[in-house]
């Protein structure tokens, strides 16, 4: 039976990993490469590096510390940040990385999806998508989130876009929640269940991870392969080898050594 | 000893060549027909879909030499398909040195492709390959098709139905999984290969 994936989000600005709250107040929590290994160790089923700024400043991902990772990590990564162009994301995956991941320019370009899954397949393909319930009611997609001074909202339905994203070759989607996101109250259940229910591959929860309870609701209730937090790893608050036997005992299928 | 990575294109030997050299192995990465035919260990990685690395591996010139290796030869996930007979992705015609099909997963409620994730590696037979392999130990897999059980299998996984994880037919082997991604297990399966 396949396990349910717990993924250490790591924010990289300037070749540190950062976080902030609510996408806002980035304070460096430590090298990248560092937090890479401690986090393999502890039994991380996956990483993903964002590099937050690389979209806003309108440049690609900074690929030296794609291959330093590579080098020493066992464990599958994906990287995100800025990757435009299938020569772009040719040169991520050649430093190491298994997977790239795409949000704000395949909003800008959808059909970069199409090209990123005829070049590479869509298991290299993930989709990121940041998502903002607005005041009718409706959840839509925000863009540039990685620059508060730059985010967008659009007009664009988060629902409509993941049946798109997945049309077009998404081969995973990361749905990252932003209302909830970095106050650890717990991921969105209701939008990851409204979203699960429409997606039909790999989908990954990311946002308000607090407490162990909250990933076991995002896999129980929710039925995401994958839970994607950041500071709660970062500072120690959880620790990943007694979540996943938390986990492991509570029924969810787990890679537990 | 020499271990060449054939480069058919695949994204992921980059990976693999880090894996082994983790094991203190440097693999070539060579195209090369003479430097493939003289190395000890010949592996064959790839990411990405079958009609695509054949055509490749034929740009290359590599179809019959590959077919002629007699020194052990390790296919890694789509490298691991094209060892087969054919495979239903764009219907290709693969090598045929091991004489199994790939299919297209079949999705199902919970059964969602790709597969994408660790999954349990269960061993079938007692095989060098597998040495040191426990009851619990999983790997990293990442594919919408896949080989089937049958002759060929010497471990299998389960996704919706069961599948082959691990395949052998005389000196050729195939790991559907990323060893190079599979932590611990992938390098002690790697290290089998290397062993063998």
């Amino acid at each position: 039976m396949l396990s349910r994936r717990i993924i250490p989000c790591l924010d990289v600005r300037d070749g540190q990993v950062v976080k902030g709250v609510r996408f806002r107040d980035h304070v460096v929590m430590g090298e990248i490469v560092e937090l890479a290994l401690r986090y393999r160790d502890e039994g991380a089923d996956e990483l993903v590096f964002y590099d937050i700024t690389a979209s806003p400043e309108g440049r690609s991902v900074d690929r030296t510390w794609v291959e330093k990772v590579a080098r020493v990590i066992d464990i599958p990564f994906c990287v995100a940040g800025g990757i435009r162009s299938v020569d772009e994301a040719r040169a991520v995956l050649h430093a190491g990385a298994d997977k790239i991941s795409v949000n704000s320019p395949a909003l800008e370009r959808p059909e970069l999806i199409d090209a990123l899954a005829a070049a590479f397949g869509v298991q290299c393909v993930v989709v990121g998508i940041d998502s903002l319930r607005d005041a009718d009611g409706e959840w839509r997609v925000r863009q540039y989130t990685g620059d508060p001074s730059k985010t967008q909202a659009l007009p664009r339905r988060t629902l409509d876009w993941m049946i798109e994203a997945q049309q077009r070759g998404a081969g995973e989607i990361v749905l990252n929640c932003m209302g909830s996101d970095g106050v650890r109250r717990g991921y969105d259940l209701e939008q990851l269940s409204v979203a699960r229910a429409i997606c039909h591959v790999p989908l990954i929860a990311s946002g308000g991870a607090g407490e162990p309870e909250h990933f076991r609701d995002a896999f129980v209730e929710a039925d995401v392969d994958g839970a994607l937090a950041a500071s709660v790893f970062h500072s120690g608050s959880i620790a990943i080898p007694a979540l996943k036997r938390y986990l492991h005992e509570q029924g969810v299928s787990m890679r537990v050594s | 000893m020499s271990v060449v990575l054939v480069d058919a294109g695949g994204t992921n030997i980059g990976s693999v060549r880090y894996a082994l050299q983790r094991l203190g192995v440097d693999a070539a990465l060579t195209s090369d027909a003479a430097t493939i035919r003289t190395a000890d260990k010949v592996i064959l990685p790839g990411v990405g879909a079958a009609g695509p690395g054949m055509a490749r591996l034929r740009e290359l010139g590599l179809i019959e030499l590959l077919r002629s290796l007699t020194q052990p030869v390790l296919g890694v996930c789509l490298g691991m398909q094209l060892l087969c007979a054919h495979s239903e992705e764009g219907d290709t015609e693969c090598l045929g040195l091991i004489p199994a099909p790939v299919r297209r997963f079949v999705e199902a409620p919970g059964v969602r492709v790709p597969h994408m994730g660790w999954n349990r590696v269960v061993a079938r037979r007692e095989h060098p390959l597998l040495a040191g392999l426990g009851e619990d130990d999983q790997a990293y897999f990442v594919h919408s098709y896949a080989v089937p059980t049958g002759d060929w299998t010497l471990a299998s996984s389960d996704y919706g139905q069961p599948f082959s994880a691990v395949i052998a037919r005389d000196n050729f082997h195939g790991m559907q999984f990323h060893p190079e991604r599979s932590a611990a297990v992938g390098a002690k399966l790697l290290k089998n290969f290397l062993d063998s």
